[in-house]
């Protein structure tokens, strides 16, 4: 089939997406300077940042680039708010509440107005329809439902343009096929691990891919590169888009492709988003490879100034054939901390650690590793036996690592395979034992 | 079209606008909001020149008018409707209209006709067009102002509370009023005690407290913002004007 070009297809809000450079700094100025207004009125923990600079909203910034005055938020300055400290509105006009995935012993909570969710549903629509989604498709969510923003914030986005939304969520990949085939699918949201799982299964049990409805594919949830992207256009014969979403900024909805598949616009006239080095915190110009550093400039509930998101990525800012004129990211290339993303969810693999010590009061000489099987990401985590960990009762030790599987799986939300090992045979570089090992 | 960026404004030693960014689009109206004492007046007039900036910058149609002197600013374009109307009533409705002119050195010929059309469109003006602007009543006063500042040929026209004092159904005319003006082209900038009003004709609107902006956005999310209803609609307050 004959795929739309970036141009070909309609800008859900043109008025904004293609507006000219001029007016969206001085939108993005103003915006700016509402949300740093209202979060220095409402929120404690950016007063008492704000305070200990010496920064006043009204005084010191008057020029976009003065954010660089800032100091930077991160997920353990949100993980001490837990659960509502960093809330910039009373909870009686938050009309829905979701967390991000646990990679902080506390989870980040975030909050959202009624006008939240509206600029959220638009956000998404705008990202929905540069991927090539009409009022005419019918859209199949195998994102999860629930306290993550994936599933929900693509499902608002798809309704608010009229397509007809499947919100089928994850597993069960039969079920999910027959779907597809039955209800005719045109468009498949999922991870792109997700998408070669589908059609694993599709070729296993002799379904005709040619034979499905589906044009376009919508991708996010997990690094992915452009191999994986080829392979899932090859065999479901579809054009797949990327699209960036975090749940402390806003879930999805920050940034997407077009068409054109050159980068993710990033919806500038509710996002600032900064580039910066790692290590010294420097704003790097376009072009660079750093972190993406966002702030929100419209949200009320839940006002972000400067998150680190830990994601590395480059900003383009030369003009896109799609017509519309926010910036581009790349896709993401990295972490710049050691986040593991396995399945769509975030993993720091010292938080592993502190649960395996709570289990009995001895932090144990441990390993994560990451595999792939058909498609399919497994954690493992490897645990050294030791004299006062693991004595010679069998049945105890296997009760033990019953609970250390359920504990891990309640926070995190995926359940290891935990694995005993000798002591000693976990690799060590400098006598300190490698966390992560990624054989995917 | 207009652009303010990071206006600071003090009246005497009271710091009135700190910090204050806005802009109107061409085509636009744009409403400002805010209970009394924001600054909203004091804003219109940093824009019209009335008031000096401390700090900060404001551009009209690409160019820099932070400096100029008001009536300049007139000539660029800029013309505004002040609050309380401030008709001369002492002179007849006609010679009001001349003044408004002032700035514009056209033939007399070319400023009657120009009276002559807005006579048309407001009919009220024909009736009393010889009678003293003083015996007028408030709606008819309103609409003389507006035209006054009309006779400046101004790309951006600048109200300030055109419904002050008005009878609901006054206001409603001189809201309509507004709305034909933006239909014909013309970019307006509305600050109204009546929020509710002003944001059911306006495309953006803007929220001033405490000389601060602390919300933008598109008018139908702010009509249903918790916050701005409370604040500044009242509760179950049936609308005075609506279409």
């Amino acid at each position: 089939m004959i795929f739309g070009k970036g141009s070909d297809m309609p800008i859900w809000d043109k008025e904004h997406e293609c507006t000219s450079r001029e007016v969206l700094d001085q939108l993005q100025l103003e915006r700016l300077q509402a949300t740093l207004n209202r979060a220095y009125k409402n929120v404690a923990f950016y007063r008492k940042c704000f305070d200990a600079i010496g920064f006043y909203p009204e005084e010191d910034l008057s020029d976009l680039s003065d954010i660089q005055k800032l100091p930077f938020t991160t997920r353990k300055d949100m993980s001490d708010s837990y659960p509502y400290e960093m809330f910039a509105v009373p909870l009686k006009e938050v009309v829905r509440v979701h967390s991000s995935s646990g990679t902080m012993e506390k989870p980040t909570v975030v909050g959202y107005t009624r006008l939240d969710l509206q600029n959220w549903s638009d956000l998404v629509a705008r990202i929905l329809s540069a991927g090539g989604v009409t009022q005419d498709d019918v859209v199949q969510i195998t994102f999860h439902y629930g306290l993550l923003t994936g599933g929900l914030g693509i499902h608002y986005g798809a309704e608010r343009i009229g397509a007809s939304v499947l919100p089928t969520s994850v597993g069960r990949t039969d079920r999910q096929i027959k779907i597809m085939q039955d209800y005719r699918t045109t468009i498949l949201v999922s991870t792109p691990s997700y998408a070669l799982i589908m059609v694993d299964r599709m070729e296993q049990s002799g379904i005709d891919v040619k034979r499905l409805n589906l044009k376009y594919g919508i991708c996010a949830g997990e690094p992915w590169s452009e191999e994986i992207r080829k392979e899932i256009e090859q065999r479901l014969y579809i054009k797949v888009t990327d699209n960036y979403g975090l749940s402390e900024v806003m879930g999805p909805g920050i940034a997407g492709e077009c068409l054109e598949q050159q980068g993710m616009h990033i919806n500038e006239d509710h996002f600032l988003a900064e580039i910066i080095d790692p290590k010294t915190g420097k704003v790097l110009p376009p072009g660079e490879v750093g972190e993406l550093v966002l702030t929100t400039l419209t949200k009320e509930a839940f006002p972000v100034i400067r998150f680190r998101s830990g994601d590395l990525c480059y900003l383009k800012d030369e003009t896109c054939s799609c017509g519309r004129t926010f910036k581009r990211m790349s896709r993401i290339l990295g972490r710049s901390d050691d986040v593991v993303i396995i399945k769509g969810i975030n993993i720091i693999p010292e938080r592993i650690g502190d649960i395996l010590a709570e289990i009995e009061g001895i932090r144990p000489v441990y390993q994560l590793v990451a595999t792939r099987k058909d498609h399919h990401d497994e954690l493992e985590i490897w645990v050294e036996i030791s004299e006062g960990l693991f004595f010679d009762k069998m049945r105890e030790q296997r009760a033990m690592v019953d609970v250390m599987r359920k504990k891990i799986a309640i926070f995190f939300g995926i359940t290891p395979r935990i694995k005993l090992v000798e002591p000693g045979s976990i690799f060590r570089k400098d006598g300190k034992a490698t966390l992560f090992v990624d054989r995917r | 079209m207009l652009f303010l960026k990071s206006i600071h404004t003090y009246y005497g030693s009271i710091h009135a606008l700190k910090g204050v960014s806005l802009h109107v689009r061409e085509g636009e109206i744009v409403t400002l909001i805010g209970a009394n004492g924001a600054g909203k007046t004091t804003l219109l007039k940093t824009i019209c020149g009335l008031l000096k900036p401390r700090k900060g910058s404001i551009h009209f149609l690409g160019e820099k008018i932070t400096e100029l002197p008001a009536e300049t600013i007139v000539k660029k374009g800029i013309s505004l409707v002040p609050e309380g109307r401030m008709v001369f009533s002492s002179l007849s409705v006609h010679t009001n209209l001349e003044m408004g002119a002032f700035c514009r050195r056209k033939a007399r010929s070319q400023i009657q006709k120009e009276i002559n059309s807005l006579q048309q469109q407001f009919p009220i003006l024909s009736e009393r067009i010889e009678q003293l602007a003083g015996t007028l009543s408030g709606g008819e006063q309103q609409i003389l102002a507006i035209c006054r500042a009309l006779m400046s040929k101004p790309r951006l026209l600048i109200l300030d509370e055109p419904s002050m004092g008005l009878a609901p159904i006054l206001s409603r005319e001189i809201f309509g009023i507004i709305v034909g003006l933006r239909n014909k082209g013309r970019t307006i900038l509305l600050v109204e005690q009546n929020a509710r009003a002003a944001l059911q004709i306006a495309d953006r609107g803007y929220v001033l407290e405490t000389g601060k902006i602390i919300l933008e956005g598109n008018t139908k999310s702010l009509l249903n913002h918790k916050e701005i209803q409370r604040a500044y609609l009242g509760k179950g307050y049936r609308e005075v004007w609506e279409d």
